[in-house]
């Protein structure tokens, strides 16, 4: 600052180059903070991926993934396996991504192409953003109202609480893609004679097929992994149930839940290789849709 | 042209116009479906709220307005008051977001204006992990490994030093658990960092570079440039990626469930253990029926409605200054 105050005449002693002095600290501090903020996020992350690998994977055995029934939680890990909930988990996710997919993509459709401007089109697309945000453990106490009260626990009862999960957030990327979707492409359709649906089916889909089909698999990584929604409407049993229409089922995440408070090794242990099994289908899921962007991508923002 | 026009049965039985026939029936049916799977948000949206109000009318009935907002939660003799859930909820949304809203921002700017585009597309994966490992491996983290070392390495030191000084002494001095209202805000924070991190980084990079460029061709440093020109045209979209994130925070159930501690309480002592309603529904609804489950679901609805509230107006901010930003 001395320095700016008494510039030689004609002579400017002043480096504009580089801010001097507390301005140039400041910044300093500021870029450090920020790299800061990133250092402290991944402690937890290292943490508890280091964690669930190191107990999970001496856990994880071919007989703990498929064997069954799931013992009582006093005895050790040798016993029995996880079976039952690795398939309750196969086959809800994937009966509620087979509900929620189709759906969501159509709801897209309405809300980008047959909607587009319309007060009902922007009021759906403003609710499906707000119903992203509602608790999951609302959408199982709403299945229990309406399915479990009156036909009882099963896993499709499950699968409907994920689907009301799954739902908005299949909408909303559909929609985000289909955006992007030149007009041009709508228009020489429309001038080859093509209807509406036809245009959408077979051109515009298709075109945003990259986009749609990595945001489902996101929807369907962050569903596979919840617990609240199934903890009152699969209950959990401990032998397989394939018939996911009736009867009570179990999944992967109600038992790490019901197992974590348990004050023995082996349930502990099970919890642990349960939650390193459910970590690895999740991670599965977002890198096929990683690779899903990377290959099949059209068009982006 | 004429003639294989003529050949054709539909077109001839249309109206004389060849461009003016009715739409097929294949075309009305997809748009048909199309309406009716958008209209299934709100629909269900709507089912929600009546079909929990429903099933939550006798805990209303029965307890009234003053039983509810009561703090005796007491089910072994029908007292069903709902006070302390909502203040552990409040409580440990709260610290949840004193934790995550500086680290998040401060990860928004590092990813929009610090890096280089090529390095930000990896530190955006490492981020959307944090979402990716499910709430109740968060949890189970929480309660085997989190809360044993917050315990004996962190809060009893902190529960020492402070015991007996005049306010902090009452936030943080004895008595202390390691399952508490701290250590769900904690891990609430983890949870949260990477909605509101993308949310932020989304508002952050619609800011116009004809400022940041202005902002530095007046001699500004990068972060007076922050200050100057992102700071200002990004802080409502912010507030509302903050907003989703509270709103997160207070229906996040099942890590919250695991270490919270379990104890129906309003105190001001926050490494003491508490409660919130999401934990209360997930781990008492089991057992629950008759005006118990009703409360249960009574709360659910009313968690339901914050949610709600909180999310539109999060999205009503974010949609005006987004619109403003487009207008500038």
């Amino acid at each position: 600052m001395a320095v700016t105050a008494n510039p030689g005449p004609g002579q400017p002693t002043v480096d504009l180059r580089e801010p001097a002095g507390w301005r140039r600290t400041k910044n300093q501090v500021a870029t450090i903070l920020m790299w800061a903020a990133f250092a402290i996020t991944l402690v937890p992350l290292v943490l508890v991926l280091y964690t669930v690998i190191q107990k999970g994977a001496s856990a994880i055995s071919w007989q703990f993934l498929t064997g069954g029934p799931i013992p009582p939680n006093v005895l050790p890990l040798g016993v029995g396996g996880m079976g039952p909930a690795v398939i309750g988990t196969l086959e809800i996710t994937g009966f509620a991504a087979l509900m929620a997919i189709p759906l969501g993509v159509l709801g897209g459709v309405y809300l980008n192409e047959y909607g587009a401007t319309s007060w009902l089109a922007k009021l759906l697309a403003f609710l499906s953003d707000v119903m992203t945000g509602v608790p999951s453990i609302v959408m199982g106490l709403f299945i229990f109202t309406i399915w479990i009260l009156h036909f009882g626990y099963s896993g499709v009862a499950g699968a409907f609480a994920l689907a009301c999960l799954m739902l908005p957030i299949v909408i909303r990327s559909t929609f985000e893609m289909l955006r992007l979707v030149p007009d041009s492409l709508r228009q020489g359709s429309y001038a080859l004679g093509a209807t509406k649906a036809r245009v959408t089916v077979t051109v515009v889909l298709p075109a945003a097929i990259g986009g749609i089909v990595s945001g489902s698999l996101l929807a369907v990584a962050r569903a596979a992994g919840e617990t609240a929604p199934l903890l009152f409407t699969i209950l959990t049993v401990e032998a397989t149930n394939t018939n996911i229409f009736s009867g009570a089922n179990t999944a992967l995440s109600t038992q790490i839940f019901v197992n974590a408070t348990s004050p023995y090794v082996g349930a502990e242990s099970r919890a642990w290789g349960s939650a390193l099994t459910l970590i690895a289908i999740a991670f599965i899921l977002m890198i096929i849709a990683r690779v899903v962007t990377a290959r099949f991508t059209r068009y982006t923002r | 042209m004429n003639t294989v026009a003529k050949a054709d049965p539909a077109q001839s039985a249309g109206p004389a116009h060849p461009l003016a026939h009715r739409r097929p029936l294949g075309d009305r049916t997809f748009q048909v479906l199309a309406l009716v799977a958008g209209l299934l948000v709100l629909v269900i949206l709507i089912l929600i709220a009546v079909s929990t109000a429903q099933q939550s009318t006798s805990w209303f009935t029965t307890a009234g307005a003053s039983g509810i907002f009561s703090i005796d939660w007491d089910p072994a003799n029908n007292h069903f008051g709902a006070m302390s859930f909502v203040f552990g909820t409040v409580i440990t949304s709260v610290i949840a977001i004193v934790i995550a809203v500086p680290v998040s921002v401060a990860i928004a700017l590092l990813l929009t204006e610090v890096v280089p585009r090529r390095w930000s597309q990896p530190i955006v994966y490492v981020i959307d992990l944090l979402a990716v490992v499910p709430s109740v491996v968060w949890g189970l983290w929480g309660i085997l490994v989190l809360v044993p070392w917050l315990q004996n390495s962190i809060y009893a030191h902190i529960g020492n030093v402070l015991n007996g000084v005049p306010v902090l002494g009452n936030l943080f001095g004895p008595p202390i658990s390691g399952a508490a209202f701290c250590t769900a805000g904690v891990i609430l924070a983890i949870m949260i960092t990477p909605i509101i991190t993308s949310l932020s980084r989304e508002v952050i990079a619609t800011v116009p570079a004809i400022d940041k460029e202005g902002a530095y061709a007046l001699g500004a440093t990068r972060w007076e440039m922050i200050r100057g020109a992102v700071w200002p045209h990004s802080q409502g979209g912010v507030l509302g990626a903050v907003l989703i994130g509270l709103g997160r925070a207070m229906g996040e159930t099942i890590a919250a469930a695991l270490v919270i501690g379990s104890s129906a309480t309003i105190t001001s002592h926050l490494l003491a253990p508490g409660y919130s309603i999401p934990a209360v529904i997930a781990n008492q609804f089991g057992e629950a029926s008759g005006v118990f489950r009703s409360a249960l679901i009574g709360m659910g609805l009313f968690l339901f409605a914050i949610t709600i509230i909180v999310n539109l107006v999060a999205r009503g901010i974010v949609e005006r200054s987004a619109r403003r930003m487009r207008g500038a």
